[in-house]
Parts: structure tokens; sequence; C-alpha cells
């Protein structure tokens, strides 16, 4: 990737400089796909993205759009570098991880372009902290291709109904099954854990279920090791759309409100474990 | 309240009856409730195969399903507890808020009945309190006491003191004691000078939600239930009064609980007095008396020397133990149970380290079974005892 050629005289060297009044709001999203210790920063003129991938079979995306930001400025089409998302996060969180609401941390992200290190300068209560932090060459990242053409099945649901189940998975079950069809049980997450099955039903017509769009029965199953991590997204999320393609893929879009009340999406996309078609007890 | 104490929780039809024990078998616990207990009983099937479906479940398999005890209260609307020994499944099917349903469909092993022996009615003592004021007595104490001191003390005054071992040293260990009055308590039948110590420790286990009550509400305990606590808390919260029940130093300690829909048991081990080892046994060869020296604590031939009384010899130094019975299982229940039979029939259990005299749990006697069987020959005298 060529460095950045500023004319001289524009002012700033960065391809991407952003101010934050609040880190809380990078932060925690960060920390909804902090599953891995790497990810890839992408930033365009709409935002930034960040993706974490492992196994080859799943993939987070965090997305902050420019206007969550006070100033996001990107001298290029497309910024993109990976870091160390664990170190990111460190800095992101150096003064501590409690919300105090009188002193938000703020925030001024700079970059340079390739193979310059990424510079925070976080400052609370006067207070001024710099990071540098060194970035890579970006991955090679899976295209899942879930378009919504490709959809076979859709629900929106609130996470509240979810967010306990999420966490209470057993985790002794290797998988985690989701079943999806018209007819009951409609929606279904089961477990097989040692100690023996567990089905979580949500009817059609329940006060939880916000969309339901199901044209076939489907039935997949998904390494529970790997979506347990989303449960974090889950958390943070006021929405999730759980959408299913021809092939079995999963496709788990949450909707975060930050305490501004702005909103930012995350999402999960996984592959499925094995594929059954029939609907499986 | 039933987590700490055990590992395995038995469920028996036609009264649901849930029962665990340790696995030192130095503690055994049952709630058993009247069908009116549930909004809905229904035992089907025809009699011989209610006699069928006692079964055990992983405790830990049975209190995931109950995990959050907050949440419950708030999500849950109806709880429906099946049992499919067909698919040797239990079902235990929650209704929830917002029309969902959660499903656990759990294993479960055919066993015998298990049950402790014990008799309420030969224990020499007996309080009655709120559970509030054991509650708070018990608070006092730390979180990492393992035995505590029960004692009727002059005035009718009852005390509760941490039992310190004969070993520890005077200057490091810290003594607490607390003294309860008589009129704390709703009824106080006690032998003046009485005392028993039990253990607390062995009952610790990080966080388990008692069972929920559909007659009120529970609050949520502050801290991990511990069994007797956690029984303590399940009690408060159902606003029924504790009943103990005590004997000498030696035999077991029965706390329970009872109302209309709910009797709740639980029976623990005491320490034994080494004091009283010098007393000869009573002339009927049951007595209430003392474990053996430690050499025989774990020596589980001189254990069942012991149990036939024909084979006491006089100034042997093996003293007869135990006090309760044991049962055998009548040989013609089906091959499949035989594994717990014997599981059930290798009753003495002593907690390592420690003098305290073990519970008996036999297998109840199914109709026409048979008593005391052969299977306690002695095979070889000990030989330690002085002459």
């Amino acid at each position: 990737m060529p460095l950045s050629a500023r004319p001289p005289g524009s002012g700033e060297p960065y391809v991407l400089s952003a101010s934050l009044d609040n880190a809380r709001h990078l932060s925690s999203l960060l920390r909804a796909v902090h599953f891995q210790d790497h990810a890839t920063c992408f930033a365009t003129v709409n935002g930034l993205k960040v993706t974490v991938e492992d196994a080859k079979c799943i993939q987070a995306n965090a997305f902050i759009q420019a206007e969550v930001f006070q100033e996001f400025d990107v001298q290029e089409d497309s910024v993109t570098f990976r870091i160390n998302l664990s170190v990111l996060l460190d800095c992101l969180t150096i003064f501590g991880t409690s919300a105090l609401p009188g002193t938000p941390t703020a925030l001024r992200m700079c970059y340079r372009g390739y193979s310059y290190p990424l510079m925070l300068f976080l400052e609370e209560g006067g207070v001024v902290t710099v990071c540098k932090i060194n970035t890579q060459e970006p991955d090679e990242l899976l295209d899942f291709d879930f378009c919504s053409t490709n959809v076979v099945n859709k629900v929106i649901l609130q996470s509240e109904g979810l967010r306990e189940a999420f966490a209470e998975l057993d985790m002794t079950s290797e998988v985690l099954q989701i079943t999806m069809s018209p007819d009951k049980p409609y929606f279904r997450l089961s477990t097989f854990g040692n100690a023996g099955s567990a089905h979580l039903d949500y009817p059609r017509d329940s006060d939880l279920m916000e969309a339901f769009h199901c044209n076939q029965t489907q039935t997949n199953r998904y390494k529970i090791s790997l979506l347990k991590p989303s449960t974090k997204a889950l958390a943070l999320s006021c929405k999730v759309s759980i959408r299913t393609d021809a092939q079995g893929f999963l496709s788990l879009q949450y909707m975060i409100r930050n305490e501004d009340g702005q909103i930012c999406f995350v999402e999960y996309y996984c592959c499925p474990d094995e594929d059954i078609t029939d609907a499986e007890l | 309240s039933l987590c700490p104490v055990h590992s395995v929780m038995s469920v028996c039809p036609p009264q649901l009856s849930l029962r665990a024990v340790n696995s030192s078998r130095s503690a055994f616990a049952s709630f058993l409730f009247a069908p009116l207990f549930f909004q809905l009983y229904e035992a089907s099937g025809p009699p011989p195969h209610l006699e069928l479906c006692r079964c055990k479940v992983l405790m830990k398999s049975f209190l995931g399903v109950f995990r959050s005890l907050p949440s419950l209260e708030k999500t849950v609307g109806k709880c429906l507890i099946l049992l499919k020994p067909r698919a040797s499944r239990l079902v235990v099917q929650l209704h929830c808020k917002y029309g969902v349903t959660k499903t656990h469909n759990l294993t479960f092993q055919e066993c015998e009945r298990l049950q402790a022996v014990f008799d309420t009615q030969r224990c020499a003592s007996s309080l009655c309190a709120p559970a509030r004021v054991l509650a708070e007595a018990v608070v006092h104490f730390p979180q990492t006491l393992a035995e505590v001191t029960l004692a009727a003390g002059p005035g009718g005054k009852i005390s509760l003191r941490n039992h310190v071992e004969d070993e520890a040293e005077p200057g490091k260990t810290m003594v607490t004691e607390l003294w309860l009055a008589e009129d704390e308590f709703q009824m106080a039948a006690v032998a003046p000078g009485s005392r028993i110590t039990f253990c607390l420790k062995e009952f610790r286990v990080s966080s388990c939600p008692a069972l929920p009550s559909p007659m009120s509400p529970l609050s949520p305990p502050p801290q991990p239930p511990l069994c007797p606590q956690g029984l303590l808390t399940f009690a408060e919260a159902s606003n029924l009064p504790l009943t103990v029940h005590y004997d000498v130093p030696g035999r077991p300690v029965i706390f329970t609980l009872e109302d209309a829909v709910l009797e709740v048991h639980l029976v623990l081990a005491t320490l034994s007095d080494p004091e009283s080892n010098l007393q000869p046994p009573t002339a009927n060869g049951v007595s209430h008396l003392p474990a053996p020296s430690d050499d025989f604590a774990d020596d589980l031939e001189s254990y069942m020397i012991a149990m036939e009384p024909s084979t006491y010899e006089e100034g042997s130094g093996v003293p007869p133990i135990p006090t309760f019975p044991l049962c055998i299982p009548d040989p013609a229940e089906s091959d499949t149970e035989e594994e717990e039979e014997e599981e059930e029939r290798a009753v003495l259990g002593t907690p390592p380290h420690k003098k305290f005299r073990s519970l008996f749990f036999g297998s109840v006697l199914t109709p026409g079974g048979r008593g005391l069987a052969p299977t306690l020959e002695v095979l070889a005298e000990d030989s330690d005892g002085e002459y």
C-alpha cells in the first residue's frame, strides 16, 4: 500500500484521524468482537469497521459510523491495517473500565499510513496518555457472501429474551443447534450436553419476536465455542437479527445503542458444523 | 439448599421426594413434597410402574436448570416436571415470559431408594426456632469454619461455638461463642449439659439456588447458600420454623422443616466425644457409643465386626458402633440395579481424618425382603484389640 502523498500545506499528515469524546463508545463495541488477539481495521468515509476471525469459520465485525465520532477524517478511499486488538483495548481503557459518568475518557486517534503505528491520545481529567501501537499487514478476510437475496430464514428478536439463554448455554455441548421453521417449533435453540439435551423455544407470536420470516424448515448446528463470544454483543444490544442462507451459514446482526443513543452494529457470521436439513429432536 | 450436600439426587414418585447424600455419607437431606405442593400432580401408569420410577439425577444437571434464581422468579410462570422412564429422561419444562419454553431433557439412572435410617423420636433433645434466629446466629461464624458445637448451657441458654481441634495451638485459634436465650426458641426441650458438634464445612460449594417455592416468592440469597445455611435460607424464605433434634455426641443431628405440603429433613453426622471411649457398651449391643479410635477409623472390617453383636468380645477394644440397622435390598430386584445395590450395601463412610460417626444408609427393605444378611459375615477378626 503506497504511503499517502500529502500535498504540502494541507495540514494533517494522517490518512486517518478521528476524535471521540467518550472512548467507551469505541471500546465497548470492540470488546463485543474481542475473541482473538488480532483484528483488521478498515476505515472509509462512512466510518470504522473492525473485523476479527477465527478458525476460518467465524467472523465478527464491529461497525462504528463516522457520525458517532466528533471528528472523522479519512484521506484515502480506504485505510486498512491489522492490529493487536487486546493491546488496543488495553490502551483505550487505560484509565480504567469502570463507568464514571462525569469523567469520560476523550480519544484522538491518528494513523499516518502503511507501516506507521496507530497513535492514540487519551485524556481524562487533565491527564494525557499517548499510545503507539504497531500495525501489520492486513490479513485476507473471509467473504461470507451473505446478501439479502440468499437469505432463507430470518427472525428479529429483542435481545432481552435471548441474553439469559445465551449466557446460560450448556457449554458441555459441542454444538448449538438452531432450528427455524414456518411451523412449530418456529425458532429453537438446542444444546446436547453431558446432562442431556435442552431446548429453548420462541414462538412466532411471542412479544419478543419483532419479525418472523421463515420460509423453510432448517436445522443447523454451529460449534458452540465459536458462537459463545457473541454473548458479549448480545448483552450490549437491544435487538438481534438472525438469518440463515441456503447453505446454513448464520448471520447474527446486533443493533447496539450507545450511551448517547447513537446506533452501532456488530455482526457475526458462522459456518455450519454439519449439514442437516431435516429437523432433529 | 440441597446442593452443597450431595452428589446425587434421587426422585421417587408417588410422593415426589428429592433426596441427596454427600460423598462421604455423613450427611443426608430429603425434601418430601406432597402432591398438593404442585398445581398438578399426575402419576400415571399402573402401580408396579411407579415402583420402578426411582431415579437419580446428577444434582449439577438438575440445578443447572434452575441456575439463575432471580431471573427465574421474574420470567418463569410454570414449571413442568415429567418422568419418562422409557426414554430414560427426566423432563423439566419451564414456561417463561413471552411464550418462551425451556425444555431440559435430563438423563437419569434408576436407583434404589435412598433413605437414611433415623428417628427423631429417639432424640433426647429438640429445639424449635424460627429459621431467622438460627440464621442470624450462624452468620457470626467465619466462612471457613468446619465444625460448630451446639450446647445446652445453664439457665436454659443454648450456645453455639466453633469447634477447635485438640491439636490446635491455643494461642493461634480464635473462638467464637454465641448464646441464645431460651425465649428465642419456640420450643426447647433439651437434656441439660448436652452438646453436639456437627460439620458446616463439608457442605460448602459455590453458588447454588434453593428450590423455588410456589408458596412464597424467594428472595435470592445474598451469598451462596451453605447447608445447613442453605437449609436456613430456604426455611427463612418459606417462613417455616426449623426444628433441631439431637441426642448424644456421635448420633446424628436432624434438622427438620414441616408444613402441610412439604417435609424437609437434613441429617448430619456429629462428632463423637473422645471421653466416652471409656464407657462400656450397653447390654443389648446397640450403644450410643464411642467411635473407634483413629486406628480403626477407616477399617471397614472392624465396623463389620461391630455390627454383629455376637462377635463383640469383652475387652477386645473393638467397640460396637452403630446404631442404625442395616438393610439389604431384596436380591430379587432386576439385574440392572445390582450395581446400585452394591453401592448401597457398602454403607460405611467416614469423613476422612475425623472421628465422625457415620450414618448408615440402607436400601429400604422391599416387602418380603430379608433382614441383616450373612453378607456381613466377618472374614477376619481384627487382631489389634487389646486383651
